[in-house]
């Protein structure tokens, strides 16, 4: 597991998370140490703008389109997930990652902005990064943000959550996916969730379904 | 949802608990607390760090370390915080948030610095308020309602959140300890006149108070201490209560 560290995100509690079940975990700083990883996970926190910018000084962007055009698992968590779309209105101009077509807007909505708190995910039905069955707390989990992505194609929305307006709170495509929320704070539920990309990963199946 | 956060008091890495800011005992691990917190179903919690001497400062950053490798849920760190230096060192060690409080007051140009340097979402700033003896409003006190500062309260949250507080994590220096319910005039005054998330602070006592704190004070959150420590109630007794009363908690 490539865990890609580029000064933009609270990277010990993704690594951490991810170590309790049981991942071993790259911690990247330079695109050559990723070389053999199985997946790759892009966390984040910050502004767009200067993310990308990060990213990009890194040698991180061209290392993430050409593994994920080949085929390996990219999780991209919060402004991670945001950083996989083409653009956003937080730092118009900066061109993301373009590996889901679509654009990161801001929430447009009267409850408080940013979103911080729990909130319920309807994933689509069998997503594979879904609890599947479970109650509400299986699928509550733990967000903080201001922007949402907007992808193109509907088919890459995966699941979707409220803050007085609808936005997309999981995206994927081929072996590319993202949570707007933070699933390695999202006590047993967030857990489970990064349990179940990790199993997916292992088993090589594609989880943007 | 509406965030239920245990807040434990920490002074030289081990928990301790106050009533009205004075009285204070040994209560043990927060480490372990925390992960027990988050079994019974904690949304967040708060460490707040009264270590009194600098040189023992760092043992909060261990205690930052542990805590993010043992507990997934977020977490806060306030108190002592001075300078932006202080805060990356929390943050970098793991910590989510931080609650700014007197160095806010003091420069408030902080809060602006360490909003664009870490983002709003991880900068709360906490507001200690006591309701004025004349009823005309809440004024802004420090050092654990000790220092008074001619501040208006309600004036002062709007500038925090006009500077780049993600979060507002508002204290009555009235009702701290009393266990007579949250003041829920403030909380309202407040979460009405910012447009960020309010946590409501100080006076829980009944499990109807945590609701009143949301249908009345119009908080997005609410923190206790003593009702949690001393284990007058459990998180999921709150929760139950609060969704009891309407309140939509995650349960």
């Amino acid at each position: 597991m490539a865990l890609l560290d580029y000064d933009m995100s609270n990277l010990r509690s993704a690594g951490k998370a991810l170590e309790r079940l049981g991942a071993r975990v790259e911690v990247c700083r330079e695109p050559g140490e990723a070389g053999d990883a199985d997946a790759v996970v892009l966390p984040g926190v910050g502004r767009f703008g200067a993310a990308m910018e990060r990213l990009d000084e890194r040698g991180f962007t061209g290392m993430l389109r050409e593994r994920a055009s080949s085929g390996t698992p990219v999780l991209g968590i919060c402004l991670g997930l945001q950083l996989l779309l083409d653009e956003s209105e937080e730092s118009p101009g900066v061109a993301g990652l373009g590996l889901i077509p679509g654009r990161v807007e801001r929430l447009r909505t009267s409850a408080k902005v940013p979103h911080i708190g729990w909130s319920e995910v309807h994933w689509r039905e069998g997503a594979a990064l879904g609890p599947g069955s479970g109650g509400p707390a299986d699928r509550t989990y733990y967000f903080v943000h201001s922007y949402a992505c907007v992808p193109t194609d509907a088919d890459d929305v995966l699941g979707t959550a409220e803050h007085g307006v609808g936005f997309t709170a999981a995206v994927g495509r081929g072996g590319v996916c993202g949570v707007q929320f933070h699933p390695e704070k999202s006590s047993a539920a967030g857990l489970a969730l990064l349990d179940r990309w990790l199993a997916g990963v292992q088993a090589g199946q594609a989880l943007a379904s | 949802m509406i965030r239920v956060i245990p807040c434990l008091d920490v002074d030289r890495g081990r928990v301790v608990k106050g009533v009205n800011f004075v009285d204070i005992r040994d209560a043990g691990d927060p480490v372990e607390l925390a992960a027990r917190y988050d079994a019974e179903g904690a949304d967040e919690l708060v460490f707040l760090d009264i270590t009194a001497t600098h040189e023992e400062r760092d043992t909060i950053i261990h205690l930052v370390q542990r805590t993010a490798e043992e507990v997934f849920i977020p977490f806060t760190i306030g108190g002592g915080l001075r300078t932006e230096e202080d805060i990356r060192a929390v943050l970098a060690a793991g910590a989510d948030k931080v609650s700014l409080n007197s160095a806010a007051v003091r420069d408030p140009d902080l809060v602006e610095r360490a909003a664009m340097r870490f983002g709003d979402q991880c900068i709360v700033v906490a507001i200690d308020a006591k309701r004025r003896d004349d009823g005309s409003g809440w004024e802004v006190y420090l050092a654990g309602g000790r220092r008074e500062t001619g501040i208006e309260a309600v004036e002062w949250a709007a500038e925090a959140a006009r500077r780049g507080a993600g979060e507002l994590l508002v204290t009555s220096m009235d009702r701290d300890g009393t266990q007579v319910g949250f003041d829920t005039d403030l909380l309202a005054a407040i979460a009405d006149a910012a447009p960020v998330p309010v946590i409501a602070s100080g006076g829980a006592g009944t499990l109807g108070h945590f609701a009143e704190a949301v249908t009345r004070g119009h908080a997005d959150a609410v923190l206790a201490a003593s009702v949690f420590h001393d284990g007058v109630y459990t998180v999921g007794e709150v929760k139950a209560a609060m969704a009891r009363d309407g309140v939509p908690v995650r349960r």
